[in-house]
């Protein structure tokens, strides 16, 4: 008899949990019962993602992001949502939203056809151009100069296979050299270890930004490679997706994501007040008047 | 875990080329198998000589192994590699500086080399100079005593039974050799790490076995190393003394 009531009272609970997982599933489902989201943050992703002086993640994503946040909680209509942050690498990031550690990446990851096998994006908010920064009094202007040059890139990178790729088309040989992140690969250049180095344009204008010598260096050469770069988040997950979505495009219509743009991108940011002094693409001025989630290769020509 | 496994990625090829991945991390192993190798010689030349040095009955020449011990046993390995790749040039003339940075072939290789079997160095010296010491004085005595000089009774007497009873510890620093080669990455070397990290890269986070296979080479290397210095260990053993199995 004990047993039986304890299968009713069982198949009641059952019935219950099935009836609210009707309404909310995936992220929603999760974020609802902890009453907490998990942002995925980059501490040196310049200025989309990093770390202020006081170790706080801020940036031109961060603010989307607790953006997306608002919206989940509004949509859940929650008194209170705990936004956590956890730190992510390039290596990590796709992994720790896979395995749920976290719901929203929000760092400098190039949407491409092969992570969508694991993962999905926001509607693109950045578009990145691979191109070489170079000392002006090298006065190299192009990559065909650095035949048997050194030149530089970052391990783990997409830029490693740019510069390979390109060796190949344009029947060139350069001495590669590799710095384990892009400060070890700023100092090969900055110590004449090599005379260019190849990377997206954003990470470039903020190394250079920072360095002890902005005026000493340019940003030269036609993009070797066009990115867009979003928010990531879970695979297979309607709900969230949606949500994520429709922040974006409102940001975007209302002109809040231009102004954030000029507020990280061409103002004086922390933390140490430089500017960057980087414009808006056309690449971007097209994406936020038709906002779309389309991958790298739909943007080769 | 809602992981999307793709072994087939070893077989992909390259997008900038006609190689496959697997190429790649052969490739890969072959470099860390030759840095491990390089450094392992220059650690054990090296080492031995300083682990002589510090058992020797002269303060001022022990001082010498003393210093190069503590040097680079105190110095993190990836600090050491630093040093010589990024400070140690920009020390020399002008002209061999920006040659060494730009020009010297292979000089990542050379770098990681160096770097590895100067540390690599300090810990074997350390188990050299306990393999000494680990003898009963009566030795070395014995030595003198016959008229063999120092350098003689280190040849004939003191080195040969101590180098057998540091083997089982000399073995762990030959298989460390191979595990501590994967800094070399930092430095733009193309061995295993590099690989793996770049697989993670352009696979489009295919971790999991990006990671395993390179992981599973470190294992089969290092007990590779392992079963080399065993074999040693039964060749050089002496019927009566010290470990015999």
């Amino acid at each position: 008899m004990k047993k039986l009531h304890a299968l009713l009272a069982l198949s009641v609970a059952c019935s219950v949990g099935a009836a609210s997982a009707q309404q909310l599933e995936g992220t929603l489902k999760k974020v609802a019962d902890a009453k907490a989201i998990t942002l995925g943050i980059r501490e040196s992703s310049f200025p989309l993602s990093y770390l202020d002086a006081s170790q706080k993640p801020i940036g031109y994503h961060i603010d989307i992001c607790n953006a997306v946040a608002n919206a989940v909680k509004a949509k859940l209509k929650l008194a209170s949502l705990d936004v956590k942050t956890q730190a992510v690498t390039s290596q990590n990031r796709i992994p720790l939203i896979v395995n749920g550690t976290v719901d929203l990446e929000c760092g400098s990851t190039t949407n491409n056809l092969d992570r969508q096998k694991q993962v999905a994006f926001a509607p693109t908010t950045f578009v990145t151009n691979v191109r070489m920064a170079v000392k002006k009094a090298s006065g190299v202007t192009d990559l065909d100069q650095l035949d048997g040059k050194p030149l530089a890139t970052t391990t783990g990178t997409t830029s490693v296979q740019l510069v390979r790729a390109s060796e190949k088309g344009k029947n060139l040989n350069f001495k590669e050299v590799y710095g384990k992140d892009h400060a070890d690969s700023f100092l090969m250049l900055e110590t004449d270890r090599a005379v260019g180095f190849v990377m997206d344009d954003n990470l470039l204008a903020g190394l250079i930004a920072n360095s002890k010598a902005p005026d000493a260096y340019a940003i030269v050469g036609p993009a070797l490679s066009v990115e867009p770069i979003a928010i990531m988040l879970r695979k297979d997950d309607p709900q969230f997706k949606a949500i994520v979505d429709d922040t974006v495009k409102g940001l975007a219509k209302s002109g809040e994501l231009t102004k954030l743009y000029h507020k990280w991108f061409e103002s004086p940011i922390p933390p140490k007040g430089i500017n960057l002094k980087f414009a808006m693409s056309d690449e971007l001025k097209k994406l936020v008047a038709t906002p779309n989630d389309n991958p790298a290769e739909s943007f080769k020509k | 875990m809602n992981y999307h496994w793709n072994w087939d990625i070893f077989f992909q090829t390259i997008p900038s080329g006609d190689e496959t991945y697997l190429m790649w991390v052969i490739h890969g192993l072959g470099w860390t198998v030759a840095i491990s190798l390089a450094a392992w010689v220059i650690a054990l030349v090296l080492g031995s000589l300083a682990g002589i040095l510090r058992t020797v009955p002269n303060r001022r020449i022990a001082m010498i192994g003393d210093v190069w011990v503590e040097f680079f046993r105190n110095v993190p390995l990836l600090m050491q590699l630093f040093l010589w790749f990024f400070v140690v040039p920009e020390l020399l003339p002008r002209d061999l500086s920006l040659w060494v940075k730009q020009d010297m072939p292979a000089k990542e290789f050379i770098t990681a080399v160096l770097a590895l079997g100067l540390f690599t160095s300090a810990r074997v010296a350390e188990q050299v100079r306990a393999g000494i010491q680990a003898l009963p004085r009566g030795q070395r005595n014995a030595g003198l005593a016959l008229g063999f000089t120092q350098a003689q009774t280190y040849r004939y007497v003191l080195l040969p039974m101590a180098f057998r009873i540091i083997i089982p510890p000399l073995t762990s620093e030959f298989m460390n050799a191979f595990k501590n080669s994967g800094v070399a990455y930092a430095v733009g070397v193309w061995e295993l790490v590099f690989v793996s990290r770049q697989m993670v890269e352009e696979t489009g986070g295919q971790v999991i076995e990006s990671l395993l296979v390179p992981t599973v080479l470190y294992i089969v290397c290092a007990y590779a190393a392992n079963r080399i210095m065993a074999v040693v260990e039964r060749r050089s053993h002496v019927p009566g003394f010290i470990v015999a199995k």
